[in-house]
């Protein structure tokens, strides 16, 4: 298909590896990200998980380019993101969706990225019919429910046909139905060749959905392992209490 | 007070004369009020909502005065600007050889200077706000700051409607800056607002009550106008 | 950047579209004229015979000497002659003419406190005003009528100056904004007969004291001297001012009446001085 050239020409980079190497943020004195060093390599989800304040949010917007590391380096198969990168995605908690209707949402997407507007209307069809917001295509974007908006976050993000997503805590504010639907979504994406990263504090959703685990606790990687490990022999004893359901040390 | 109600009484049964014979000299001085003063907002938010906007986005050295400047300029007296604009469009000012003076021109000129900061200046307020809600997903989605600023005006085009408006209101009913550059010649740049100075001089109040009470009428249609095509835009898109 | 100010240029040429490419000269002269229609009743004559409208710009004396002077009229038509002279003179203006007088009335409250109305001459109504100390509205903008209040002071010998504030009151207002205050504050002013004849906002504010000589008010016409500015249009405005001391010219303002009354009364090229004596 013409569009899917188009597309795979434009974000045609092997952004994998990600390699994190001596990572520090540090706002107003607080060592919010401390010494992280991981490499990821499998091109499936990968979900990092700890509680609130632990330094997920952070990480995942270092991972776009919308944070600065103070000391450290981050790389995308030896690339520092930046935010127009088209070849990577990011999703925030709560979407802010423009004034327009959920086509007109997606066609801004592409103009940012300077597609050629002939491919809009084969790569708008396709990204809303992925996310089941087809029927809806004409509709305001701001009168959608929240799961219906969250799907067109999604689809915003797809529409580019990016290598990699990146989520950040991309169900937190759903209902269960809601939830279930952005959780299948992930899932299709990550089937598709699609390399996601998301965090989340909520272990269910981890579990669900993780190949691998990067477990941080105050702005520390404390455990970075697969999902099957990570959930029947954590290592560390702060994983294994965080999986118990205890209070964890500093909360 | 009686006396009070009677005036105005009186002053409504003219206005009523004079709007159902469609009286051809009011009827000229309501079109040209109308044709200076939306040309002027016109003018005024091309320049002044990119303006703005500008000055809520981009960071640059000297930002705070041009803010300051603009919010002082948004109380300016009318006769102060008139009077600037007359010096410069006069024969004798700098851009005397354009012969403008006592033009609907120079009138234009006039109330473009008097309406721009005010709609620079809540453009600007809009932006900052909107800019809050927006900032971190459009730079996310990766959009430049150029791009940016365009999407901000156009996502806040309901609310930049009020600013724009406020701008018309005051150059519909301003008199000191148009009376000096436009000179209130009859059948040339005689508006509204300087008719009405025009009969109160003469001691006519009931006539200048009379088209007073025009004049509101007129700025009341136009925004009412605004108002229900904004409300029924903003019903389709939210 | 480039489409925007195109599109400025177009916005501004619609609003500027006046349409009508007539010849027309503009004249800056005093309300007086203006507001009581004897130039609404001039123009459109001089137009028919000669295809040139004026346009003009009613404002005070010495705003309108101050606009011929700063190029922004072609002609000047006003009230006071030792500052048309010395206009003239300072070489702002040319060929200046006689064109007509009209006449001050001095108004006040219908009761007539001061008890001006039995008197004979206007210094003498002032002398009253000043000695009851009776409210007086001065216009205090330096207009021709303004300089005509302060001369009949001091033919009075009163120094009004010294009473501001007390029952001497400067409005800094124009003609009509005057009367409206004195109407307000039941006070005494002297304001030009067209005005007052055409004042609608009365009340209890009555004539009551008028046909005095010193109140006579010379009227000339100065052309703007095209050699200061070579935009002005002499040929035109000459035109204008050849018309107003023509025998036609001269005869249509004798005929301008406001409620039956002749404001104007034609004298050109002779003197005022032949007036004052019949």
């Amino acid at each position: 298909m013409l569009h899917t050239n188009t597309i795979t020409s434009m974000s045609n980079i092997d952004a994998l590896p990600l390699q994190v190497n001596n990572l520090h943020i540090t706002k107003n004195g607080n060592a919010l990200l401390n010494d992280l060093t991981l490499t990821i390599e499998s091109n499936d989800i990968t979900v990092i998980l700890g509680p609130n304040g632990a330094g997920k949010s952070l990480l995942l917007r270092t991972a776009h380019g919308l944070e600065l590391p103070n000391q450290g380096t981050l790389r995308w198969n030896a690339t520092t993101p930046k935010p127009q990168n088209a070849w990577r995605a990011y999703i925030f908690q709560k979407p802010v969706l423009l004034r327009r209707s959920v086509r007109a949402n997606l066609e801004y997407v592409l103009s940012l990225h300077g597609i050629d507007k002939t491919n809009y209307p084969s790569l708008i069809d396709a990204a809303l019919e992925h996310t089941g917001l087809s029927q809806l295509a004409e509709r305001n974007a701001r009168v959608l429910s929240g799961g219906e908006q969250q799907r067109l976050n999604i689809a915003r993000a797809w529409v580019l046909k990016p290598n990699v997503i990146l989520l950040d805590e991309p169900t937190a504010e759903l209902d269960p139905n809601g939830t279930a639907s952005i959780e299948h979504l992930i899932k299709t994406i990550a089937q598709e060749g699609t390399k996601v990263v998301m965090s989340t504090h909520d272990l269910g959703q981890a579990h669900r959905l993780a190949n691998d685990i990067l477990f941080l606790h105050q702005g520390k990687l404390v455990e970075h392992t697969s999902a099957k490990v990570f959930f029947e022999k954590p290592q560390s004893q702060t994983a294994q209490n965080f999986i118990a359901g205890k209070l964890l040390n500093g909360d | 007070m009686v006396l009070v109600l009677n005036d105005f009484s009186q002053a409504f049964s003219k206005a009523f004369q004079l709007i159902f014979h469609l009286d051809p000299a009011l009827l000229e001085i309501i079109g040209l009020s109308l044709r200076v003063s939306m040309t002027a907002v016109l003018i005024a938010s091309i320049i002044g909502l990119p303006l703005g906007a500008a000055l809520a986005l981009y960071k640059f050295y000297g930002r705070g005065l041009v803010v300051a400047l603009l919010n002082a300029f948004m109380g300016l007296p009318p006769v102060v600007v008139g009077l600037v604009v007359y010096l410069m469009l006069s024969r004798s000012g700098p851009f005397g050889v354009l012969g403008l003076l006592f033009t609907p021109t120079a009138m234009i000129i006039a109330q473009v200077c008097l309406i721009t900061p005010i709609i620079a200046a809540l453009t600007r307020q809009t932006i900052l706000d909107a800019n809050v809600e927006y900032y971190e997903q459009l730079r996310a989605l990766g959009a430049k700051a150029s791009r940016m600023m365009k999407t901000l005006l156009w996502e806040t085009r309901f609310s930049l409607l009020t600013g724009v408006f406020a701008g018309f209101g005051r150059a519909i009913a301003e008199v000191g800056a148009v009376l000096i550059v436009g000179g209130n010649i009859n059948h040339a740049t005689r508006v509204m607002t300087t008719a009405i100075a025009l009969e109160t001089r003469k001691g006519d109040i009931e006539l200048a009550l009379a088209l007073g009470i025009i004049l509101i009428a007129i700025s009341l249609i136009v925004t009412s106008i605004v108002m229900s095509a904004r409300h029924a835009a903003y019903q389709h898109h939210n | 950047m480039r489409r925007i100010y195109i599109t400025l240029l177009f916005l501004i040429s619609i609003g500027a579209a006046n349409a009508n490419e007539e010849t027309f000269i503009t004249l800056s002269s005093t309300t007086s004229t203006d507001n009581s229609g004897l130039l609404e009743y001039l123009i459109p004559k001089f137009k028919n015979k000669t295809g040139i409208n004026v346009r003009v710009i009613a404002v005070g004396t010495g705003r309108a000497l101050q606009l011929g002077e700063r190029g922004d009229a072609d002609a000047v038509l006003v009230h006071h002659k030792t500052s048309e002279e010395r206009f003239v003179e300072n070489g702002f203006g040319i060929e200046r003419r006689d064109v007509m007088y009209n006449d001050y009335v001095i108004v006040g409250p219908r009761k007539d406190p001061a008890n001006i109305q039995d008197t004979r001459h206007a210094a003498q109504a002032f002398k009253l005003i000043s000695k009851n100390r009776v409210p007086f509205i001065s216009r205090g903008d330096d207009s021709g009528t303004h300089k005509k209040e302060l001369e009949l002071w001091s033919l009075a010998s009163v120094d009004a100056q010294q009473y501001s504030g007390e029952w001497y009151r400067e409005a800094g207002a124009g003609m009509g904004a005057t009367l409206n205050i004195a109407n307000g504050m039941d006070a005494y002013a002297l304001t030009d007969r067209g005005t007052w004849l055409s004042f609608k906002n009365r009340d209890e504010l009555a004539l009551l004291f008028e046909n005095d000589p010193p109140l006579f008010n010379q009227y000339g016409i100065i052309l703007v001297n095209p050699e200061r500015h070579e935009h002005i249009k002499y040929t035109e405005a000459k035109q204008f001012s050849d018309w107003l001391i023509s025998n036609e010219g001269q005869q249509a303002i004798a005929e301008f009446t406001l409620k039956g009354q002749q404001l104007f009364f034609p004298n050109a090229q002779r003197e005022i001085a032949t007036f004052e004596t019949e």
